[in-house]
């Protein structure tokens, strides 16, 4: 009750969004907006009485009004300011996403030309032992592309820049893709990937890369978390609204006072970490982010030790 | 032999894909900057233009321009290759007349090397 009633005051406080700026008080335009109606109402009310009580001459009515409103004059004046503010701390943002992309990369990218150089066939011919080496840094180069696209993925959602381009899209040939690309990655960690598919079901609404790579990271996870001789089911079913995706593992679960977190960024669960230490924490925060750009939503049930099951829903656009 | 300008600061990028294309049978001229990239488009005639965004004395989207607005040079194909992802970037890019937008992390060697091959052929 108490929280509901803090959620409430919260969303009714002026000063909530100017925080996330780092503005004062006296620099917060939502605030400030309301003290401006405040003034307007009780000048209007004391224009009234002192109009009718105290001084019947209406040139001094006029002056008390017009310093009246060379006051709101001034405060609309740091308003302005303050939008400024906000507008800068928006562009550097932006600017700090341009700057990480394009510094970050520029020797990730000389690094993995380098090395695509070494190891391409024409070059020469490469050693059993040097060629583990060489692996070893073209999947950390990799690990790193990823984790730098994760974050630049996460700022641009955070600040409403995802490019999104929805279309008609089947979800059932998507995760067929998805499953044939992770074939021998499922292989070569034991696991059994098993498909399953109502029959008739409609295309949904969405942008078909963000959606694969939606699949991509649970069926990666489901895979990655589960230990040898594991089991992974697929399913895709509809009613009358959602198409409904479920995917099943017998992985090592996730422990239950770490499920509130699970969506978190950066958040990774304890018994995880034994098995796997790769892995940026950002996987399912981007899935939950994106498909609720989408219009659907994502949930899961989850037992440490026996496994977890993951679900999520896209809308059926009526026609 | 085709020939390719590839107009890029960063010294090593510049030496890993010449070389990678010239392996793969083409001939590569090289410049560190903008001004001197658009000079060697305008002498060198070359049959396509590897161009980076981000680039010394003049940026990439100011090379694009003239080149573009230069009937000697407008009818070369110019495939933009560069870290640069926004949206907004892209379109310039493409609405000032670039056939192709490559972000660099994005693709290897091998798959610009076909691009670029795509572009020739068409």
């Amino acid at each position: 009750m108490l929280k509901i009633l803090k959620k409430i005051f919260n969303a009714l406080n002026p000063l909530t969004p100017c925080k996330k700026y780092g503005l004062s008080v006296w620099e917060c335009p939502q605030f400030l907006f309301l003290l401006i109606g405040i003034i307007i109402i009780g000048v209007i009310l004391a224009t009234y009485f002192i109009a009718a009580f105290k001084i019947g001459d209406p040139f001094m009515v006029s002056l008390i009004v017009l310093m009246i409103a060379a006051i709101l004059i001034v405060i609309d004046y740091i308003i302005t300011n303050s939008f400024e503010r906000i507008a800068e701390a928006s562009r550097m943002k932006t600017e700090f996403i341009s700057v990480v992309s394009h510094q970050l990369r520029t020797p990730l990218t000389n690094l993995k030309y380098s090395l695509e150089i070494l190891t391409s066939r024409n070059f020469r011919e490469i050693g059993k032992k040097e060629k583990e080496y060489f692996e070893i840094l073209e999947e950390n180069i990799k690990r790193m592309g990823d984790l730098i696209n994760d974050l630049l993925t996460v700022s641009r959602i955070e600040t409403g820049r995802l490019p999104l381009k929805k279309r008609m899209v089947s979800l059932e040939e998507i995760t067929k893709k998805i499953i044939q690309k992770f074939k021998s990655y499922a292989e070569a960690a034991n696991v059994k990937v098993e498909f399953e598919a109502e029959k008739d079901l409609p295309r949904v609404s969405a942008d078909p890369l963000w959606l694969e790579q939606v699949v991509e990271n649970l069926l990666d996870n489901a895979i990655r978390y589960t230990k040898d001789q594991g089991e992974v089911k697929i399913k895709i079913y509809k009613d009358s609204k959602r198409i409904y995706f479920e995917i099943q593992d017998n992985g090592v679960g996730i422990p239950k006072e770490e499920q509130k977190f699970i969506f978190q960024k950066f958040f990774r669960a304890q018994n995880v970490l034994k098995y796997q230490t790769k892995g940026s924490g950002l996987g399912l925060h981007i899935t939950k982010r994106i498909l609720e750009l989408m219009g659907g939503k994502i949930w899961f049930k989850s037992k440490e030790g026996e496994g977890s099951t993951f679900y999520f829903t896209l809308p059926i656009k009526r026609s | 032999m085709k020939k390719i300008l590839f107009i890029e600061d960063e010294s090593a990028l510049q030496k890993t894909l010449s070389d990678y294309l010239k392996k793969e049978g083409y001939e590569v001229i090289s410049a560190l900057d903008g001004e001197s990239g658009l000079r060697l488009a305008q002498t060198q005639k070359p049959d396509l233009i590897l161009l980076d965004l981000i680039l010394p004395k003049m940026d990439g989207f100011e090379v694009l321009r003239k080149l573009m607005e230069n009937p000697g040079t407008k009818e070369i194909p110019v495939i933009i290759l560069t870290n640069l992802e926004r949206m907004e970037d892209i379109g310039r890019a493409l609405e000032l007349g670039a056939k192709t937008y490559l972000v660099k992390a994005n693709y290897t060697l091998k798959e610009v090397t076909e691009k670029v091959k795509k572009v020739l052929e068409q």
